[in-house]
C-alpha cells in the first residue's frame, strides 16, 4: 500500500471538506473493496475520508411501506434487522449470504452500490424493488444509478446518504457463488410489487446489473417458479471468463430466477 | 502403549504455541540492523531483458541499494541446480537451461525475480522497485506443454531443442504392445492432472544475516529441509561454505512439498546481506506466493489398460507429457519419472507395464514436488482408468479391483517397486462397509426424488513413501543420500532432548518423536524435548517430505534409543549391582527383573554424568547419534469411497460422504494421523472439485493469481470424513510404520471424479470438475 492519510469525518458536510480539500482523496467505507484495491497498489488516494461513523448515514428505518437503510450500515446489520426481516425478507438474506463474516460486519451497503461490481448482489436488488439512492446533492433511481461495470451516476464527491424503497408484495434472491470468490457468479432478484414484476441480474451482464425482460414477462402472467419452464435466456451480451461461459450464465440466469421466485412464494 | 506411548491419542503440543499466536516463524525474527527487500518481478511471461537501469530507484529515500543479476554472476553466485539427473532412453542427460536467482538477459515466466531493492522500509523498498526500470522486448509464450513441443513453439533455453527436457521411458514397451495386441478388452483414456497452487498458511520468508566480525552467514528461512538447503547453497551457489553458514528453519507453516526447494529468495537474501552489509529480510506477500512458489502436478497423459478374456489385466501402457515451467526447480526431475512411473502398478498385478514420460519447458512458474508428488498422478490415472474399464466391462469396480489385487509379499513390480506387504482386500471390504456400498441403490433413489443426481466412485491407491534407501536412489540419479539422522541427549537429571534432521511443519514431531522416547523409558511426554530445524544444533539431516518423518526419521531415534538403553543398562547394571542382561528400563526406572531392586531413571542419568562411579573404563556421560538409512520405500495402501450428489441444473457438486479406509501400518499417533488424512481428503478434494490453475495461452499471465480466482477448499465445501485404519506392519523398518502424510491427497481425486461420472453418466470430465464442468459434461449427454 502506498502512504495515506486517513480522516474521520462526522457529518457529511465535514466530509465533502475534507475530500475537496485533499490532493487526491476518497472516501472509505468498509473499506473491504478500496484497501484491498490499494494494497495491490491499483488506487492510491493521498487521503481517506472515512464515513462510517456520520450518524446521518446509520441505521435501518421501516415505516408503513417504506424502508430507509442508511449507507453505513453494514450486510450483518442488515442481515440482522428485525423489521427490515419482516418487510423484505429477501433482502436480509441476500446479506446474509454477502462475502465471510468479517466483511459482512465491514462492508456497507453504500460502499457495495457505489462500487457497483458487476458480480455484486445489492445491485441486483435496488434495481429489481426500483429503490431510490439518496445522495447529499439528489436522488437517483436505481435504474439511473447503476450506468456500467464499476460506473454509477455518482460524482465525484458526491455521497450516497441512503437507499429506500416500497415494500414488495413478494421478493425472493436466487445466488450462484462464485466457488472461489463467493461473489454472485449469477445472482437473480425477482420483486412483485403492485406495478409489476421487475427481475434483475447480477454477476452475469458484460455490463454489469440489468433487468431480464423474459423472466418479468413470463412471471407477470404467473408469479410461480412453473411459469419459468422453457424460458431461455440468450446468452448475448453475458460476461464469460474462466469460471463461466456465457452459455453457463444463460442457463444460470433462468435456475435462479425459479429458485428466486420459490423463494419468494416460500 | 500406555497413555502417552506409541499408540496413544496424544494432542500435539506444539499446538498450544500456535493456537495463541505465539509460533515464531521467519516473519517474527528481528535482528539488530535488519533491512528489507522487496524483488522486481517480470510482468511478462517470456521476454528479452534489454537493459536494467537501477539509477532513479537508487535514489530514492530510504534506499540502500538495488541488485541485478549481473553482480550476482560478477560475485560468482552460482546458478540453480537440479539435483537429481534423469537420462533420456537415448542416452542423454536431461537439457537443463540456466537458471540465476536474479534473470540477467531473459526472463521466461511472470513473477521471475530479476533484481532486488533493498530499504529501510517494506514501503520504500516497494515504492523503489516500481522505479527500477527495465526493458523488456517481449517474445511470443506459451503456456501448454503439449503446445510447447508442436512445431513453431516459442522456445525457451537454447540447451533444450523444441523445449524438451527429457525423454524417458520405463518398462518394456514391446511386452507391453504385444500384450495389448493380444487383450480380450482395453480401456484408453486421455486425461490431464491439473496444475495446483500449494498455498501454504504461511507465505515463504528468508531474512540473510551477514556477520562480518566472524564472516559468517546466517540464513532464517521457511524451509522443509535446512540441511540440504545449507548443503546446496554451499556446494553450488558459492553463498559460503557449509562452516560459515548457519540455516535455521523455524516454526513453518505448511509446506506441502513447496519448501524443499531452494529458491532464488533464499540465496539473494544471504548475499544481498554481504553487499549491503546489513541483515536483510523478504517476505513474500500472497500474489508473490501464487507467482512464484513452486506449482504441484500438470501432466497430460495417454493409457491404455489391457485385459484378458477374465478381466485380468494384461498390460499397461502410458505416454506422459509433463509441464516443468520456465525452469528446473531442485527435485523436479524425480517428481514424473522415479516417484510416477514406478507406481503404476497400483494395488494390481500387471505383468506388462511401460512408461514414456517427455519433460517440457513453458513460460510458467517452475513445477515441482506437491503433496503426493507423482503418486496422486499414477493414482489418479490408474483409478479412473480401472473404474471406466469396470464399466465398459459391465462388471463391478470393486470387483474388478478385488480379481487384479496383489496377494502375496514381497511383490515385484516391472517398474522397480518391490512392495514388501499389504493387505488390498481388507481395506477395501472396510471401506464398503464402512460405507454402506451395497445400501448406495436405494439412497441413489432417494436423491432423485429430491431432483439430486447421486453417483458413487471409489480408488484404491499405493504409494511409496519413507523416502528413501541411499543407494538406490543413488543408482537412479538422485545427488543426495535419503537416509536420517537423530540424537538422543540424556541430561544430568534425566529430561531429554532429541536433536532430529526431520523438519516439523505441520506434522506434530514435538508431539510424535516425544511418544516414541517416552515408550522406550517410560518417562512423562513432557520430560522429552524435540529439537530440529538448526543447522548448528543438529548435524545433518534430510528433512520432511514424502511421507518419510516416522519411516525413515523416527527409525533413526529409535537406533539412538537403541544405543542409549544399551549403555543405560550398563550404568544401571553397575549400580544395582546386577548382570546387564537382567536389567529392564521401563515406568521411568530401570530394574532387575523377577526382583525389587530398582534406580529410578534420572538417577541412571545422574552417575552418568557424576561419572563417581561407572563400569570400568566407560566414558561418561549420555548421549549418542544414529543415522538411519531405509532399505526400502514403505508402501502405504487404501480404499476411499465418495458418494456426491449433483445439481443437474447447475452442475454443482456436494460431496455427501467419504470414507477413507488406510493401511500405514503402526500408528504412533491416531489422533494425529487422522489430522493428516483429513487434511490430505482436503487438499485431494480440493484438486477433483476446486483448485485449477491456469495461464493465459497467450500472455501468459497467471489468471488465478488471487483468492478471487483460485479456489481454495473451504470447510464449508467438504463432508465430515469417516476415517478408519487396517494394519500391516511395515516390515523394513523398526516401528513398522509407513508414512500418512500425503494418502488423503493421493487418493482422493480419482474417488470423487469416479462418482460424479457415476452420478451424471458422463466420464469425459477433467478436473477440477467445476459446476461449469459437470453442466456441460451433463449437456453432451443429450
Ligand atoms: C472476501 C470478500 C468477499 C466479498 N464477497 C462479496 C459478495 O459475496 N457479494 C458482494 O456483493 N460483495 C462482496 N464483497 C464486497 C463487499 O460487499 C464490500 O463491502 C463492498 O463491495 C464495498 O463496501 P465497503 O463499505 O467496504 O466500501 P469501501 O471498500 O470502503 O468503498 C468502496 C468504494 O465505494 C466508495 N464509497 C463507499 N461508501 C460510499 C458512500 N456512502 N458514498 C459514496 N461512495 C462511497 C468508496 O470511495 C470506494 O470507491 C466481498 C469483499 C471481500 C473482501
Amino acid at each position: 500500500m502506498h502512504q495515506t492519510t486517513y480522516h474521520r469525518a462526522s457529518s457529511v458536510s465535514e466530509a465533502v471538506k475534507l475530500l475537496n480539500d485533499a490532493d487526491d482523496g476518497k472516501y472509505v467505507a468498509g473499506g473491504q473493496t478500496l484497501i484491498p484495491t490499494m494494497k495491490q497498489r491499483l488506487a492510491a488516494p493521498s487521503d481517506l475520508v472515512d464515513l462510517r461513523h456520520i450518524a446521518d448515514l446509520k441505521g435501518i428505518e421501516v415505516s408503513g411501506d417504506k424502508v430507509k437503510i442508511g449507507a453505513a450500515a453494514t450486510h450483518a446489520e442488515v442481515a440482522e434487522n428485525a423489521a427490515l426481516a419482516k418487510a423484505c425478507p429477501a433482502l436480509c438474506h441476500l446479506a446474509t449470504h454477502i462475502g465471510d463474516p468479517h466483511v459482512r460486519h465491514m462492508g456497507t451497503i453504500g460502499g457495495s452500490i457505489a462500487n457497483n461490481d458487476p458480480a455484486a448482489d445489492y445491485p441486483a436488488a435496488l434495481l429489481a424493488l426500483a429503490a431510490t439512492v439518496h445522495t447529499n446533492k439528489r436522488e437517483i433511481s436505481a435504474d439511473d444509478f447503476f450506468v456500467d461495470l464499476f460506473e454509477t451516476a455518482l460524482e465525484d464527491d458526491e455521497i450516497i446518504t441512503a437507499v429506500s424503497f416500497t415494500v414488495p408484495e413478494k421478493a425472493g434472491y436466487g445466488k450462484f457463488p462464485n466457488p472461489a470468490s463467493r461473489y454472485a457468479l449469477t445472482g437473480v432478484f425477482v420483486a412483485r410489487r403492485a406495478d409489476g414484476v421487475r427481475a434483475a441480474v447480477t454477476g452475469a451482464g458484460e455490463n454489469g446489473v440489468f433487468r431480464a425482460e423474459a423472466i418479468e414477462k413470463a412471471l407477470s402472467s404467473s408469479f410461480d417458479a412453473s411459469a419459468l419452464d422453457g424460458v431461455t435466456i440468450p446468452a448475448d451480451g453475458l460476461m464469460t471468463d474462466i469460471h463461466a461461459s456465457a452459455e453457463y450464465r444463460a442457463n444460470l440466469i433462468a435456475v435462479m430466477a425459479k429458485r428466486a421466485v420459490q423463494a419468494a412464494n416460500g | 502403549m500406555g497413555i502417552e506411548g506409541i499408540g496413544a491419542r496424544v494432542a500435539r503440543k506444539e499446538d498450544k504455541r500456535f493456537l495463541t499466536g505465539l509460533g515464531r516463524y521467519v516473519d517474527d525474527m528481528v535482528v539488530p540492523g535488519m533491512k528489507h527487500a522487496v524483488f522486481v518481478r517480470s510482468p511478462h511471461a517470456h521476454a528479452a531483458i534489454k537493459s536494467i537501469d537501477t539509477k532513479k530507484a537508487k535514489a530514492m529515500p530510504g534506499i540502500i541499494g538495488v541488485l541485478t543479476g549481473a553482480e550476482l554472476k560478477t560475485d560468482g553466485i552460482g546458478n540453480l541446480i537440479c539435483g537429481w539427473m534423469i537420462h533420456s532412453k537415448d542416452g542423454t542427460p536431461m537439457k537443463m537451461g540456466a537458471y540465476s536467482g536474479l534473470a540477467t538477459d531473459r526472463v521466461r515466466y511472470v513473477g521471475e525475480a530479476v533484481a532486488v531493492v533493498v530499504a529501510e522500509t517494506r514501503g520504500q523498498a516497494r515504492d523503489a522497485a516500481e522505479a527500477v526500470e527495465i526493458d523488456y522486448e517481449e517474445m511470443p509464450a506459451v503456456t501448454d506443454a503439449v503446445k510447447a513441443l508442436e512445431k513453431g513453439a516459442p522456445q525457451l533455453h537454447p540447451e533444450a531443442e523444441n523445449n524438451l527436457i527429457y525423454d524417458w521411458e520405463i518398462g518394456d514397451a514391446s511386452a507391453v504392445d504385444q500384450a495389448l495386441d493380444g487383450a480380450a478388452h482395453v480401456t484408453r483414456m486421455k486425461l490431464v492432472n491439473n496444475r495446483l497452487v500449494p498455498n501454504a498458511m504461511e507465505p515463504r520468508a528468508a531474512l540473510g544475516h551477514y556477520d562480518k566480525a566472524e564472516d559468517h552467514f546466517t540464513l532464517w528461512t521457511t524451509s522443509q529441509n535446512p540441511h540440504v538447503a545449507r548443503l546446496v547453497m554451499s556446494a553450488f551457489y558459492n553463498v559460503a561454505p557449509e562452516n560459515k553458514l548457519r540455516v535455521i528453519a523455524p516454526d513453518v507453516g505448511g509446506g506441502f512439498g513447496s519448501k524443499i526447494y531452494v529458491y532464488p529468495e533464499e540465496i539473494v537474501c544471504l548475499w544481498a546481506s554481504k553487499k549491503t552489509g546489513v541483515p536483510v529480510k523478504w517476505v513474500a506477500d500472497r500474489t508473490e506466493s501464487f507467482l512464484t512458489d513452486a506449482h504441484g502436478r500438470d501432466h497430460h497423459t495417454e493409457v491404455s489398460l489391457g485385459f484378458d478374456a477374465d478381466n485380468r489385466m494384461v498390460a499397461l501402457k502410458v505416454d506422459t507429457i509433463a509441464n516443468f515451467g520456465g525452469y528446473m526447480s531442485l527435485f523436479s526431475s524425480c517428481v514424473p519419472t522415479y516417484l510416477y512411473a514406478t507406481l503404476l502398478s497400483g494395488q494390481y498385478a500387471i505383468p506388462a507395464i511401460h512408461c514414456n514420460v517427455r519433460a517440457v519447458y513453458t513460460n510458467t512458474a517452475p513445477v515441482d514436488a506437491y503433496r503426493g508428488a507423482g503418486r496422486p498422478e499414477a493414482t489418479y490415472l490408474l483409478e479412473r482408468t480401472v473404474e471406466t474399464a469396470a464399466r465398459e466391462l459391465g462388471v463391478s469396480p470393486a470387483d474388478l479391483r478385488r480379481k487384479n489385487f496383489i496377494r502375496e509379499f514381497p511383490y515385484q513390480t516391472p517398474v522397480i517397486m518391490n512392495y514388501d506387504a499389504g493387505d488390498y482386500e481388507a481395506s477395501l471390504d472396510a471401506a464398503m462397509r464402512e460405507a454402506d456400498y451395497a445400501g448406495f441403490p436405494a439412497r441413489r433413489d432417494e436423491a432423485k426424488k429430491r431432483g439430486k443426481l447421486r453417483g458413487i466412485g471409489m480408488s484404491c491407491y499405493i504409494e511409496a513413501c519413507g523416502i528413501a534407501p541411499s543407494q538406490a536412489v543413488g543408482s537412479l540419479g538422485a545427488g543426495v543420500g535419503l537416509w536420517e539422522s537423530a540424537e538422543v541427549r540424556v541430561n544430568a537429571a534425566g529430561t531429554i532432548e532429541v536433536l532430529t534432521g526431520s523438519h516439523s511443519h505441520g506434522q506434530g514431531h514435538e508431539t510424535t518423536f516425544a511418544q516414541v522416547v517416552a515408550s522406550r523409558f517410560g518417562v512423562p511426554l513432557e520430560q522429552v524435548s524435540i529439537v530440529h530445524g538448526d543447522t548448528d544444533k543438529v548435524q545433518m539431516g534430510m528433512g520432511t517430505y514424502g511421507s518419510r518423518s516416522g519411516a525413515v526419521g523416527a527409525s533413526a531415534i529409535v537406533k539412538a534409543l537403541d544405543k542409549v538403553e544399551a549403555k543405560a543398562k550398563k550404568i544401571a547394571a553397575h549400580l544395582l549391582e546386577a548382570d546387564e542382561s537382567d536389567i529392564v528400563i521401563e515406568n521411568g526406572e530401570a530394574k532387575v527383573a523377577g526382583t525389587d531392586r530398582t534406580l529410578p531413571w534420572f538417577q541412571v542419568a545422574l552417575a552418568a554424568y557424576t561419572a563417581h562411579n561407572l563400569p570400568e573404563g566407560m566414558e561418561p556421560g549420555l548421549k549418542e547419534g544414529a543415522f538411519y538409512d531405509p532399505t526400502n520405500f514403505t508402501f502405504p495402501a487404501g480404499c476411499y469411497i465418495a458418494e456426491v450428489e449433483v445439481d443437474p441444473e447447475t452442475g454443482h457438486t456436494d460431496v455427501v460422504q467419504f470414507v477413507a479406509s488406510d493401511d500405514f501400518g503402526n500408528i504412533i499417533n491416531p489422533l494425529i494421523v487422522e489430522g493428516q488424512v483429513h487434511g490430505g481428503l482436503a487438499q485431494g478434494i480440493g484438486q477433483a472439485l476446486l483448485e485449477g490453475c491456469h495461464y493465459d495461452p497467450t500472455s501468459g499471465q497467471l489468471v488465478t493469481a488471487s483468492y478471487m480466482d483460485y479456489t481454495m477448499p473451504r470447510a464449508g465445501d467438504l463432508p465430515s470424513f469417516q476415517v478408519s485404519t487396517t494394519n500391516t506392519p511395515c516390515p523394513g523398518n523398526p516401528l513398522g510404520v509407513k508414512g500418512c502424510g500425503e494418502a488423503g491427497a493421493i487418493g482422493s481425486p480419482p474417488a470423487i471424479i469416479n462418482a460424479i461420472t457415476d452420478a451424471i453418466g458422463n466420464n469425459d470430465l477433467s478436473m477440477p470438475a467445476t459446476p461449469q464442468k459437470v453442466w456441460a459434461a451433463m449437456r453432451r449427454n443429450q
